[in-house]
């Protein structure tokens, strides 16, 4: 484990009007570490993903990126194309509606070629085997390359964007509720291989979710939010098990069992 | 004395927001030092706060004020404030923990489940593997079950899965939270020799034993746990 | 002599040299589309418009017009627009390729290599090469502007993966001095290999959806593929009925109700000119 973080943000904050989406809201993600954004609808996680991701601009305080070659960007700073091709590579993001993350007229394997391609891949052989076995590890049967993910369970839709999110092997994946949308049951598949392929690939994740049981499952880490504010954070079954701030421990045990 | 863990007046209480902000204290002043290759086992009454103890030691629980002393590679850690990041390492490396219950994860087989925690401590995959099936078949599970998920498995099971995962490593500090609870006499024989292994190894274990048999088998002594005074 | 009451090439001179502006900016950044106010014409949105509105911009009095549709100089249209010029501009015509100075072409690239100092004008109902991959036309100009085209690789590799090959006959995609992806307008893909390093200068006009590009002369144009899918321009096997020829792109032709059909040279000028040779040797 390197001893650098990825991704570190500091002091930041943002108001949509008089409501405060973050108040100074300081974060690190390290190399393979998994780390979990809990709290209800409204505390301000998927606006901190979005902060974090460069997809939105908060008013105060920095977001510093860390290279593979360790140089430091501040991401704000960063060009829109810079920005861009970073997402396409050393990041990932994956959203909670599987549309907002595909392509829907186009078929499997395009989805997943498409990231390949950004990045200048030119030889469709290699692309094509590239996505069949991507395919394969998100479970989707190989034969259904050429399928179109309109006609795709809610599940495999989802999988399938974890296949092309994944597919240039960033070192960061940003994940919006993933399970959101979906059965239970196919919540617990899609969990479970999500955990499996982090592990395999070494990967660092934020994701922010509302399921607790979920973040059990993923997070190494937990930061729970509140009205724009981390009010706790730590390991995760730490924070799970022994609560202490009062909105956690209303958190943790409107949750059955987790 | 060379500590593998001790404790300076560690403390902890709760304090249950929902209910009014009562405050429910269960440990102060903890003294507890393990030494290398020694077994401490915790005693006192049901309630007293031992499993409070096991789960301080291991991080679990939040400490509420005292120290954590812990030798891990070649510094001495205090777990009461580490970082989260530093836990982690602590329990990757030196620190391992055997609770009742597995937390079973869907679909991973029972070898992963044991191989898991020295691969991630470097050990090549075929090797890890290699190990955790020699350890399991010496827990007497059979090696049809080893590439099965044990969340079907019997409650004994399970428990072997949940020890060999934790003695796999070979950890210099091992918690233990009743072990043998759900275990024959044929498998508790076989945890009193894992037990036996490791203190010979050097590893310095704590545990909590209901069965008083193999308590006195394994504990070098006892460190008495007191309940707090009932607050009026 | 010009028709009365018109000025010089149809066009007032002020938007004359509000296009010519736009013409140098498309030459300064080959390939890249400038938005152009275009005028009403007398004729409707395609046929041709944003074409004459360039032909317009850049004739002089001295130059010499030829105008092919199709390939074809003597096509209703072609001939429209052709007698248009001579009488808003007076300029002479030809249907003769080596001697025009200026070609204002429907979908088709004189089989003829153009030389330096001519200018080839290019009908373009859709200039955006994107258009059908993406809806959203904002995010169609950050691609362009990031250079961001992975997505028309994904329509090649789905053209593969369906059709085996990549089923693009016509308006085929190419990419401008290895910067900007562009639509060489609805020409066979068989002409793609024309526009690459052309001593001409090609200039691209769409009046409806108002833009102008342009190729400057001896710009790299190179047709998108894959490695292990080259670019292939694919042409009718078989010579021209007419002349011969088994280089030219042909048009095929059906010659009676029994399904008798000919393949024939689709420009014309090309095609007459060799059958002349031929006849001349004899």
């Amino acid at each position: 484990m390197s001893g650098l973080p990825l991704l570190e943000a500091a002091g930041l904050s943002l108001r949509f009007g008089p409501v405060p989406a973050l108040e100074d809201v300081s974060i690190e993600v390290y190399p393979g570490e998994v780390v979990a954004i809990v709290g209800e609808s409204g505390s301000g996680k998927t606006t901190l993903l979005r902060v974090l991701s460069g997809m939105m601009r908060p008013e105060a305080g920095v977001v510093r990126y860390r290279d593979p070659e360790g140089t430091v960007h501040g991401v704000q700073e960063m060009g829109e194309a810079a920005l861009r091709r970073l997402h396409r590579t050393d990041w990932g993001f994956v959203h909670q509606n599987p549309r907002d993350g595909l392509r829907m007229r186009v078929s499997a394997g395009g989805n997943i070629g498409e990231r390949l391609m950004a990045v200048g891949a030119r030889h469709y052989g290699n692309i094509r085997a590239e996505a069949a076995e991507w395919l394969r590890r998100v479970e989707i049967e190989p034969g259904r390359i050429d399928g179109m993910p309109a006609l795709f369970s809610g599940g495999m839709q989802q999988r399938l964007q974890i296949a092309r999110t994944l597919v240039t092997r960033p070192r960061l994946v940003f994940m919006d509720e993933p399970t959101g949308g979906l059965d239970v049951s196919v919540q617990a598949r899609l969990l479970d291989m999500i955990r499996a392929l982090v592990a395999d690939l070494g990967l660092a994740v934020l994701i922010v979710t509302h399921d607790i049981a979920a973040a059990r499952l993923l997070a190494h880490r937990l930061l729970v939010m509140r009205r724009g504010r981390v009010v706790e954070q730590g390991l995760t079954d730490r924070v799970l098990d022994d609560p202490q701030h009062e909105y956690t421990q209303l958190l943790v045990a409107s949750v059955l069992a987790a | 004395m060379s500590w593998a863990i001790h404790t300076e007046g560690l403390a902890k209480s709760f304090t249950l927001h929902l209910q009014g902000g009562t405050c429910i204290p269960v440990l102060e002043g903890v003294e507890l030092g393990v030494a290398p290759g020694e077994c401490v086992a915790l005693a006192g009454p049901s309630g007293a706060g031992k499993s409070t103890l096991m789960r301080l030691l291991y991080g679990n629980y939040g400490v509420g004020a005292g120290r954590i002393l812990i030798r891990h590679q070649d510094m001495e850690v205090d777990l009461a404030t580490a970082d989260a990041r530093l836990v982690r390492a602590v329990r990757r490396e030196t620190l391992g923990y055997v609770s009742q219950f597995l937390r079973v994860i869907p679909r991973v087989p029972t070898l992963d489940i044991v191989a898991e925690p020295m691969m991630v401590r470097g050990l090549p995959r075929e090797e890890a593997k290699a190990r955790a099936a020699a350890l399991l078949a010496r827990l007497n599970l059979p090696a049809r079950l080893h590439g099965l998920p044990p969340a079907t498995f019997s409650g004994g099971e399970q428990q072997r899965v949940n020890l060999a995962r934790g003695f796999a490593p070979g950890y210099p500090v091992l918690l233990l939270d009743e072990p043998t609870a759900s275990l024959d006499a044929a498998n508790r024989e076989v945890v009193v020799g894992l037990i036996d292994a490791a203190k010979s190894a050097g590893t310095a274990i704590i545990g909590i034993f209901h069965d008083t048999e193999v308590r006195d088998r394994v504990a070098d002594r006892l460190f008495e746990v007191h309940p707090m005074p009932v607050a009026a | 002599m010009t028709a009365l009451g018109y000025n010089f090439g149809y066009l007032d001179e002020n938007t004359k040299r509000m296009i010519r502006r736009a013409l140098l900016k498309a030459v300064a950044i080959p390939g890249h589309q400038v938005p152009f106010g275009a005028r009403e014409m007398p004729l409707p949105y395609g046929w041709g418009t944003g074409g004459i509105a360039v032909t317009a911009s850049v004739i002089g009095a001295s130059d010499r017009l030829k105008v092919i549709d199709q390939g074809a100089d003597d096509t209703t249209n072609a001939v429209s627009i052709r007698r248009f010029f001579a009488r808003v501009a007076g300029v002479e015509t030809t249907e003769r390729t080596t001697d025009a100075t200026i070609i204002q072409t429907r979908h088709r690239i004189p089989e003829t290599p153009l030389r330096e100092g001519q200018i080839l004008v290019y009908q373009v109902p859709m200039p955006e090469p994107l258009f059908r991959l993406e809806p959203r036309v904002a995010e169609t100009k950050r691609m362009h502007a990031l250079a961001d085209y992975g997505l028309m690789h994904v329509k090649l590799y789905e053209d593969i993966a369906r059709h085996g090959h990549v089923a693009i006959s016509y308006n085929y995609p190419v990419l401008v001095g290895g910067r900007y992806l562009m639509s060489p307008s609805p020409i066979p893909a068989f002409d793609n290999p024309k526009m690459d390093r052309m001593p001409a200068l090609q200039l691209f006009g769409a009046g409806r959806e108002k833009r102008i590009y342009a190729v400057p002369p001896y710009t790299a144009v190179r047709s998108l593929d894959f490695e292990d899918h080259p670019f292939q321009p694919v042409r009718a096997d078989a010579p021209c009925a007419l002349c011969g020829s088994r280089e030219s792109y042909l048009d095929e032709v059906v010659v009676d109700d029994r399904g008798g059909r000919m393949f024939v040279c689709s420009d014309t000028d090309y095609c007459s000119t060799r059958q002349s040779h031929q006849e001349a040797a004899e």
